[in-house]
């Protein structure tokens, strides 16, 4: 009997499979954009999203996995953005980079007050960590004077500012709190419980620290007034959730669990939004929360071991499944293991190079005109351009690139693509400073040669394209090329506004390997690869220079 | 051919040349002598505007600029004037970057478009007259003093200037090197080049130049034949700066 059912779950996932692939270009209902674009931060890892250690071309998660079935419920086609964490929200607001966030974006009144989200479509806690050892901990409320990690502009990160005596360490990603944790380096973790429950494997040496408090769910954020969008999102997500779609793949993570159950009944209700402070809403082992649904003792039979408070030794015995088995305790790091990362990162480091070069030429030629009118222009000219100058210099890079990024759409409507924001921020800013060395280099040509070729009838145009120029460039030669190597390093600021260079690429793979020694050299190698052969080509040109 | 009329120039506060008067043939050699600082280098800057004159009048052939008037800015006269004339500096002003053979083709190339074979050719040409065609590809710091200073000679023949202002060609040669620089700007004299020469070499004074112009303080004190001039002088200031002291002590 169960075979037969079985056989006919298969078939019935072959022929949905069929009609969702086979289909001539399925029309979404109107209001659904044909591709329908979702952002999340690779660097989250896993369970949401992440690279399997041995499948390193793919992406996987359950959050990609959850976007897939969405789109192909909605009818449209799925496209993953790639985006900084942090700047998610800012990104959906500004609009033109994507059309949903499906990130473990927490539905809490803060972020309610930005974006509109849909119904939840995962209940966790927040769980604290703590090392094996350090048995007296069980409540925030043991931490006093104690260090804590949090992953930023996170539940977490708020309820352990809001605990007095803490000493908040604020991270940008969420696993190397855990390293840190049994480095020593912080005394307990406060995350959300999936990530804990994922991150305690393999750790013996780390414990959760008490029952999971404070419930919050994760949900899709589309921006505000996009009702319709809105209506369509909470209908699919109903549907993935009553038909059992979103437990099956929550099943492959581990990550059914009792309090998984409660979402199909879910209603916006007042209090489902205010984060409660203090293990008093402890969410009870294997999900006794309100109004449990009928399926919830086969729920809890199933994947109890993974409930919100569950037993670590329950979890590790668990058989991993399918996709799962990425999630199991990492392999040994090695140079095979290593070197299969070596394209991965190549790829990568092409935005790197391509941003760099672009910004250079920007740089040198708007560096070009500030230092000519700092040189030869009027005193309205020269008084622009040092204050152009002292501006660009006297601030910082990051300020710059947010200003460009998101002040100018704000103000402006100039909704810039990342890859345009960021060659104009690396390009006007690193412009300042190559203004300085073509200065540098204008005003080291002795007078001498200008009058010699002023007293042979070139006019100023032709005097300094063909005399001054050529030897100020010789002399600003040097400093060019140091801007431009330290370029290559800065470039990897641009991975705050969703563009993968080559840190970026480092940080998301070196989390999902885990292995940070290897992946830092083959990463360090490529940058110093690029510089070198920056350097050599500056030689070379210095070298036709010469006199 | 030339001709300067109440030549004035200030820097500042300081008076450098106080109402210059001067006038020369086609074909003529001059010399312009005086104690540093009396006013020579500025007065032949003035010639091809490198320095703006504050008043007084120039003419150079066809080219008549009033100084202090709006025509001396007009960059286009002062293009033509400085076609007109070629300028030898003390310190050679080559392009570094630029072999012997650049240099010299440069401004025949792109101020005149003349086409890169013909530019090439006349360039050769003028290296050898200098005697340094087999040095025509070498950058200005492969050469010595006296070799550079022969490219800047034909780097300023190629522009077919109806005079040439040296400003104190050899001052920055050693001894053993002025004499090839010297024996050129001799043979262009000889062959009627005009030249209007700053220059504390005396003797070679004597020996090229048709008229000496003595200024001092800086108006012209003292002008007249090489010989007249260096050989007879009669004002005092003339006389102390040949190192003659007063004609009275020597009576």
């Amino acid at each position: 009997m169960r075979r037969v059912q079985s056989l006919l779950l298969i078939l019935l996932a072959w022929t949905a499979g069929l009609s969702s692939t086979a289909g001539a270009a399925p029309t979404p209902e109107p209001g659904i954009p044909q591709v329908l674009r979702w952002a999340n931060d690779a660097e989250g890892g896993a369970p949401y999203i992440f690279h399997p250690a041995e499948q390193p071309d793919q992406l996987v998660g359950f959050e990609v996995e959850l976007a897939q079935a969405l789109c192909d419920r909605l009818g449209c086609q799925s496209r993953f953005v790639q985006f900084n964490w942090a700047n998610l929200i800012p990104g959906l607001r500004q609009g033109g980079n994507f059309d949903i966030i499906i990130a473990a974006l927490e539905r809490t009144p803060e972020n309610l007050a930005q974006v509109a989200m849909s119904r939840p479509y995962f209940t966790f806690g927040q769980q604290l960590v703590t090392r094996a050892s350090d048995t007296g901990i069980r409540t925030l409320g043991d931490l006093a004077g104690r260090r804590i990690g949090v992953l930023a502009s996170t539940l977490s990160h708020r309820l352990a500012t809001r605990q007095p005596g803490l000493e908040v360490r604020v991270y940008d990603e969420n696993v190397n709190y855990f390293r840190d944790l049994e480095l020593g380096r912080i005394d307990a973790v406060l995350t959300d419980s999936p990530i804990a429950t994922i991150n305690l494997q393999g750790r013996p040496q780390l414990r959760r620290a008490g029952p999971a408090f404070a419930p919050s769910h994760y949900a899709i954020a589309v921006p505000l007034g996009s009702d319709r969008l809105l209506f369509h999102i909470n209908a699919a997500l109903g549907d993935l959730i009553h038909n059992g779609t979103l437990e099956r793949i929550y099943q492959r993570y581990q990550l059914w669990d009792a309090a998984q159950a409660g979402l199909a009944s879910w209603k916006p209700e007042p209090h489902e939004t205010t984060p409660a402070a203090g293990p008093a809403t402890t969410i009870a082992p294997n999900g006794t929360r309100p109004s449990p649904s009928t399926g919830l003792t086969l729920v809890t039979e199933t994947s109890g071991s993974f409930g919100i408070s569950g037993a670590i030794g329950a979890t590790s015995t668990a058989e991993p499944t399918a996709v799962g088995g990425s999630v199991a305790p990492r392999p040994k790091a090695g140079l095979g293991r290593t070197l299969r990362y070596l394209p991965i990162l190549l790829e990568a480091a092409i935005t790197t190079l391509w941003v760099t070069l672009a910004s250079m030429t920007l740089a040198m030629t708007c560096g070009l005109g500030l230092a000519l009118s700092r040189c030869y222009g009027t005193p309205a000219l020269r008084r622009t351009a040092i204050v152009y100058i002292e501006v660009f210099r006297g601030t910082p890079l990051l300020l710059q690139l947010y200003f460009i990024y998101f002040g100018l759409a704000q103000a402006l409507g100039w909704n810039l693509p990342a890859g345009a924001a960021a060659v104009l921020t690396l390009g006007l800013n690193y412009a300042a400073n190559e203004a300085e060395n073509l200065r540098a280099g204008l005003e080291a040509v002795p007078r001498g040669q200008t009058e010699a070729a002023m007293a042979l009838g070139l006019s100023p145009a032709l005097t300094l394209r063909r005399v001054v120029l050529p030897q100020a460039l010789r002399i600003s030669l040097p400093g060019i090329t140091n801007d431009l190597i330290a370029l290559f390093k800065d470039s990897s600021i641009v991975s705050v506004i969703g563009l993968v260079e080559l840190t970026k690429e480092f940080l998301i793979r070196s989390l999902d390997a885990g292995d940070y020694l290897g992946l830092g050299i083959l990463t360090a190698a490529i940058y110093l690869a690029m510089g070198h052969a920056a350097s050599a080509a500056a030689r070379a040109l210095e070298r036709r220079l010469q006199p | 051919m030339i001709e300067i009329v109440g030549l004035r120039k200030r820097f500042g506060s300081v008076t450098v040349l106080d109402g210059i008067d001067h006038h020369q043939e086609a074909g003529e050699v001059v010399a312009l002598i005086g104690p540093s600082g009396c006013g020579k280098s500025t007065l032949l800057r003035c010639l091809n505007w490198l320095e703006t004159p504050d008043s007084g009048s120039l003419r150079l052939g066809d080219v008549r600029i009033e100084a202090g008037t709006p025509q001396a800015t007009d960059r286009a006269l002062r293009q033509r004037l400085r076609r007109r004339t070629g300028m030898i500096f003390q310190q050679f002003n080559l392009f570094p970057h630029r072999t012997a053979l650049e240099n010299v083709m440069e401004a025949p190339l792109h101020v005149d478009r003349v086409p890169d074979a013909e530019a090439r050719e006349q360039a050769m040409d003028l290296l050898s007259k200098v005697g340094l065609a087999d040095r025509a590809h070498h950058r200005p710091s492969q050469l010595s003093g006296g070799q550079q200073q022969r490219v800047a000679i034909a780097r300023a023949l190629a522009m077919k200037p109806q005079i040439l202002l040296c400003d104190e060609p050899t001052s920055a040669l050693d001894p053993e090197l002025r004499g090839e620089v010297l024996s050129v700007l001799a043979r262009l004299a000889d062959e009627g080049m005009t030249l209007l020469l700053v220059t504390h070499e005396l003797n070679f004074a004597r020996d090229i130049a048709h008229r000496v112009v003595f200024i001092d303080g800086g108006r012209v004190v003292a002008t007249g034949p090489t010989r007249a001039v260096l050989d007879q002088p009669e004002h005092p200031r003339l006389r102390e700066f040949l190192g003659l002291g007063r004609r009275t002590a020597i009576a």
